[in-house]
């Protein structure tokens, strides 16, 4: 009797939470539009054309490359998993970060929500689940295309695709938290080179062993890296238990981007 | 919770922004069932203290109990029970018409299929059925107004907070509005509301609150305040000169009140006639004379004052 009551409350507060936080992902369904899937189609290209022209192309010059878990893969497929950890992270990014400000700065849409049970956390919340729908499609149809081009084995992909859902969630939170520090839209620019930076150097196109020691550490305690690390040891080989790091490392990101992003938004809302 | 225990129970409550004070210790009580009204020129606090009692802004010090929970601890649960209209609409522009009210429900956890028949109910008491595929953005400004009055009671509410929830629409706009919200007074529905409309006020609302500077400086129903406040008629004069301030002293002694202003002299008197005929055994001849009864508005400016805050 005294379990249930005092367990019983909290998981009525769960539910009527999430199921809040679902209210918001099916605002971002209703207001889907026609010219937003133009968006969404670009959103899955641009990885395929970076793993055709510089996977493919520039691979064919490269010939083959060790991997950590000792085995020996072409380029593309060195470059491929990369690549669909980076989409899994602009996905997530271009909506938590861009279209999350203007809904919070211009379009001051959240300033209805709050008037409603609503509550920060959940609109937070609400918003990734949306942005994940749209990265988790891109992160799907690339690792279709990856099994086609005998990049990765069926069995690799099905593993992948729940680590590539991971990777979105976590940059997906972290972006959202960013969002609620810009104060315009220059300060994007800003967010657009070092996501390119991040894309550039995180053991996307090169290995990061190859790094002097120094550069390698910073590499390696970037969230892209670990995502790369993560999905590339799914897609082509292991390497030993350092995977449970990358998870843990994303399961954090992914807790610290939220806590912040839900914290902050209480301070930009309720004034 | 007893029926005698106020809806809304506010004491010393305040509002700061850094070290400016907004709500300046108000005392308010709203009991159920009653049109209760702020009334106050711009910058009195009418909105923070709207924002207060909506549960989304958290109350600097002092005291607030709304439906009997704390706002802070019990945000959700309170919000659930009332309804919204903010000053400045805040509708969502990617969304239709009638989308704008089932998403709105959605946030409340009330079920499609409840949402859909509600959003169709609405938009008929508001008269936007004909435009409930539209988007929100080339609505005229009283129809995006009625649309937040519509979207404030999609979740049934026992309170509704309506703040100025007629400014800046033209007279049709206006009635409608005002006829909707006897409507939901009717129907026991408790209504808040802010507003600088005196005849808005005396309407719709059975008791009001005068603020100004953050302070409430009067309250009661609109008869009792002008009964408190002003005389019962009021007489206007206007003398066709550059200045109407050599004839106020003329007046002084007459009624309980003069005040002059850059076109015309007000005497509070109680019989209006009786003035009139004192003025002219005084051998002055105004080009105009208007003999009224006193309103709200005469209230209004006599304890808020004549400069403009803006
Ligand atoms: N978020 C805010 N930050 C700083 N000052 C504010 C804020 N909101 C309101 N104020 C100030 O508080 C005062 C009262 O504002 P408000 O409650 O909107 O008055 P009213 O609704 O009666 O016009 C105004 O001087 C206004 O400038
Ligand atoms: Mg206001």
């Amino acid at each position: 009797m005294s379990v249930v009551s005092l367990v019983l409350p909290r998981l009525v507060d769960v539910s009527a939470a999430s199921r809040r936080s679902a209210s918001v992902t099916e605002r971002n369904v209703a207001a889907l539009r026609s010219v937003y899937w133009l968006l969404l189609v670009s959103g899955f290209v641009e990885p395929l054309l970076y793993l055709l022209s510089i996977g493919v192309g520039v691979g064919a010059l490269i010939g083959d490359i060790p991997v950590p878990g000792g085995e020996v893969v072409t380029y593309a497929a060195f470059v491929a998993p990369a690549m669909l950890a980076s989409s899994a992270m602009s996905g997530a990014l271009s909506e938590t970060t861009f279209n999350f400000f203007g809904k919070i700065k211009y379009m001051k849409l959240y300033d209805g929500v709050i008037a409603t049970p609503v509550r920060p956390f959940e609109i937070a919340l609400g918003e990734l689940a949306w942005a994940m729908l749209r990265g988790s499609t891109y992160s799907a149809a690339f690792l279709a295309v990856m099994v086609l081009m005998d990049l990765t084995t069926t069995a690799r992909a099905l593993v992948a695709f729940p680590a590539a859902v991971l990777v979105g969630f976590a940059f997906g939170a972290l972006g959202m938290a960013t969002a609620t520090f810009m104060r315009s839209w220059q300060d994007f620019d800003l967010m657009g080179s070092a996501q390119f930076t991040l894309f550039l150097f995180s053991g996307t196109f090169v290995p990061a062993e190859s790094y002097p020691t120094v550069l390698r550490w910073l590499v390696e305690v970037t969230p892209l890296y670990r995502a790369v690390h993560l999905i590339r040891g799914i897609s082509v080989g292991v390497d030993g238990w350092a995977w449970v790091l990358d998870v843990l490392y994303l399961l954090a990101a992914l807790g610290l981007g939220l806590l912040i992003a839900s914290r902050r938004m209480g301070g930009l809302l309720y004034k | 919770m007893t029926t005698a225990q106020p809806l809304i129970q506010a004491r010393g409550l305040v509002k700061r922004f850094g070290d400016f004070t907004a709500v300046d210790g108000i005392d308010v009580e709203v009991r159920s069932g009653e049109a209760f009204g702020f009334l106050g020129p711009n910058g009195a606090g009418k909105s923070s203290t709207m924002r207060m009692v909506g549960c989304i802004s958290p109350p600097t010090a002092g005291e607030l109990r709304i439906l009997g929970m704390d706002p802070v601890r019990d945000g959700p649960a309170i919000r659930a029970r009332l309804g919204v209209c903010p000053q400045l609409d805040n509708l969502d522009p990617e969304l239709t018409v009638r989308e704008n009210l089932t998403t709105y429900a959605r946030y409340f956890g009330i079920p499609r299929r409840v949402a859909r028949a509600r959003a169709a109910e609405l938009l008929d008491f508001v008269q936007l059925t004909e435009r409930a595929d539209s988007r929100v953005d080339p609505l005229s400004g009283g129809m995006k107004r009625r649309l937040t009055i519509a979207r404030a009671l999609v979740n049934e509410p026992e309170i509704v907070l309506l703040d100025e929830p007629t400014t800046g629409l033209d007279p049709q706009a206006r009635h409608l509005v005002w006829e909707r919200l006897f409507r939901l007074k009717q129907q026991g529905v408790t209504l808040v509301l802010t507003t600088h409309y005196m005849d808005e006020a005396e309407q719709l609302c059975d008791r009001l609150v005068v603020m100004d500077g953050g302070r409430i400086v009067a309250e009661g129903s609109p008869r009792a305040l002008i009964q408190r406040h002003s005389t019962r008629e009021v007489v206007e004069l206007r003398f066709a000169a550059e200045s109407q301030e050599p004839f106020a002293g003329k007046l002084d002694g007459l009624g309980e009140r003069v005040e002059v202003l850059p076109d015309r002299i007000l005497l509070y008197v109680h019989d209006g006639d009786a003035a009139v005929a004192e003025v002219g055994a005084l051998g002055l001849t105004p080009a105009n004379v208007l003999v009224r009864r006193s309103s709200l508005e005469d209230v209004f400016l006599h304890l808020t004052g004549r400069t403009l805050v803006d």
